[in-house]
């Protein structure tokens, strides 16, 4: 990764007319992926104007969505996702920092190579999939199993209250845990495993158990790969269209309760935009998309600044 | 007094690794239940009119998804063409001739498009194709899936890229060709596996995606009519049978999400391999 490599070689002195062409047309497309993200929020921009200019900021706070009269309202959309978003990292950072810990530290070395490439094939399994199964297993168990369970055992909490429709906000995060779990355990265990085995051994040396070692030299040595980590599958969390609109039940409500259905900003436009008519209506969906490009650009923005802080300190380190 | 302080680290040491091991144990159980449960549904709905028959009226048996088969299929090359280029192009700028400068903005921009939720890049397409043309097609399908491609593409280029080693580059340089000869003839072919695993992943990433094409390709009943036409695709179809209440359809489903799994996770095992026999 070093950028060295690339200087070694711009001082050759002998730059062909060809050359020039074929460096010159690398830079060009190179410039093409620049564009299409600068254009991509230009357009959508533009393309929301009509919501933009009608709504202004009230747009994010109200809860209406009335196509026949033509008012638009982003919260329920929001709330679901961020609602949906934080149930699904819940399940998901436990699970993955556990298994990030048992394929670097723990794991026999030959079981470390099949079970990673086991957990990487569940981040390959198409989103539609996840939520074909999630609509005819996770569904039904959460109906039938879990939400009665948590009724009658945690019933007095709101979160846990209401009628147990199966789809709702709790299934639509357990299914976001499943598609994030791979990513968090991949970047985690990358981030883990660059930490040096010197700070390892030095630990052990010192007569600590395996988990003070672990808990002492691995984790705070790796802390902002990890939580780089856990951003970028909240960006994934955030954005994810299928999966959850196949199982949230898609009602357009806010609710205290885990167990009411309701809806995401990506499962609102997957739904909608093909139907919608108007000029608003569609400009309140590209509106949608909008915020929900920009609440994902800053979450990536973090995690990537976390991720590339990371490999600099590691560089810096040896 | 010692004694107990031992016990209780020795004791927390295992309870600790022992709930790691669950950990990870639970994430590939997970993988396990939810392959073997499509799996299976999907061998027992999967025939043969199934693969070669259109979709049917609701009502009638033995439709199948055939041109939707066909239409992923297009719909993959046609990514693939736009991508690869602009993909494989920014990869040599990034490996071969930037400044570190403009190398790092160019990854940023990629590493946050590949970020970008692929509904909303469905949305861009929707607005820079399908609205001008006033028609759904395959095109602005086309176009959303290859923009979810190229940061893949790119950035895995790059990265096989770097991991030629200098002396190669030296070599080719000494021996009088010119740049762009050594990066063709010598240097690509030199990070040819990595680069071509990079393009397989990326088939594989968009051979599966849904949401950008439900309002990109919308579907179609009519087969595949051309580019510029609606086209119809295996995920799009799975989406829209699994929400149908017809027990024919929902079986479809089925069957199409097995040949979907067997589609991404044959090239993922590929890529595995390939990617092993370079390396290790």
């Amino acid at each position: 990764m070093s950028p060295m490599k690339a200087k070694s070689w711009k001082f050759n002195r002998s730059t062909h007319f060809a050359d020039k062409i074929f460096s010159n047309s690398t830079l060009v497309f190179a410039m093409v992926i620049v564009g299409i993200l600068l254009s991509l929020v230009i357009v959508l921009a533009v393309n929301a104007m009509p919501a933009i200019n009608k709504f202004g900021f009230s747009f994010i706070g109200s809860s209406s969505w009335d196509a026949v009269r033509g008012v638009f309202g982003a919260w329920p959309a929001i709330f679901g996702t961020l609602l949906t978003a934080a149930i699904g990292l819940l399940i998901a950072v436990p699970i993955s920092m556990g298994a990030a810990i048992f394929l670097t530290e723990l794991s026999p070395l030959w079981l470390r190579g099949p079970a990673s490439f086991v957990i990487e094939m569940l981040a390959a399994i198409p989103s539609v999939i996840i939520g074909l199964w999630g609509l005819f297993v996770l569904v039904p168990f959460v109906r039938n199993v879990l939400e009665s369970w948590l009724g009658s055992k945690l019933g007095f909490l709101p979160l846990f209250q209401g009628a147990p429709f199966g789809v709702g906000f709790l299934s639509a995060g357990i299914i976001l845990a499943i598609m994030v779990i791979p990513i968090i355990t991949a970047m985690s265990r990358d981030a883990m495993r660059a930490v040096s085995d010197q700070q390892r051994e030095a630990m052990l040396a010192l007569g600590a158990t395996r988990w003070e070692m672990i808990r002492k030299a691995v984790l705070p040595n790796c802390r902002s790969g990890l939580v780089g980590a856990v951003i970028l599958g909240l960006g994934r969390a955030l954005g994810e269209t299928m999966a959850v609109t196949m199982v949230i039940g898609n009602s357009y409500t806010v609710s205290p309760s885990l167990f009411a259905p309701g809806s995401t900003i990506a499962s609102k436009i997957a739904l909608e935009f093909s139907e919608a008519s108007s000029g608003v209506f569609v400009g309140s969906l590209i509106e949608l998309a909008l915020v929900l490009f920009g609440i994902t650009l800053v979450v990536n923005v973090i995690a990537r600044v976390l991720l590339w802080r990371m490999t600099a300190v590691k560089g810096t380190m040896e | 007094m010692s004694e107990r302080v031992y016990l209780r680290r020795k004791w927390l040491n295992r309870i600790m690794i022992g709930l790691c091991g669950i950990a990870a144990a639970a994430a590939i159980i997970l993988l396990a239940l939810i392959l073997g449960y499509t799996l299976t549904r999907g061998i027992a709905a999967m025939n043969i009119s199934f693969l070669t028959n259109a979709a049917k009226p609701v009502g009638e048996v033995g439709g199948g998804m055939r041109n939707e088969i066909f239409g992923t299929f297009i719909l993959v090359i046609l990514g693939s063409i736009l991508a690869i280029p602009v993909g494989l192009m920014a990869g040599i700028f990034l490996s071969e001739f930037a400044n570190p400068k403009v190398a790092l903005a160019v990854q940023f921009a990629a590493d946050i498009l590949a970020g970008i939720p692929s509904i909303v890049v469905g949305v861009f397409a929707y607005a820079i194709v399908v609205q001008p043309m006033h028609t759904y097609s395959a095109l602005s399908a086309g176009i959303a899936l290859a923009i979810i491609m190229v940061p893949i593409v790119a950035r895995t280029a790059e990265e096989s890229l770097r991991l030629v080693p200098n002396s190669m580059r030296e070599a080719a340089l000494a021996l009088g060709i010119t740049r762009w000869r050594a990066v063709v003839g010598v240097i690509i072919p030199g990070a040819l596996t990595g680069i071509v695993t990079g393009i397989m992943l990326a088939v594989a990433r968009i051979a599966g995606e849904t949401a950008p094409l439900i309002f990109t390709a919308l579907g179609s009943q009519f087969g595949v009519q051309g580019l510029l036409k609606p086209i119809g695709a295996l995920p799009l179809q799975i989406y829209h049978y699994a929400l149908s209440p017809y027990r024919d359809q929902q079986q479809q489903a089925w069957a199409g999400a097995f040949l979907l799994i067997l589609l991404v996770l044959g090239i993922s095992i590929l890529v595995r391999w390939l990617s092993n026999r370079k390396r290790f």
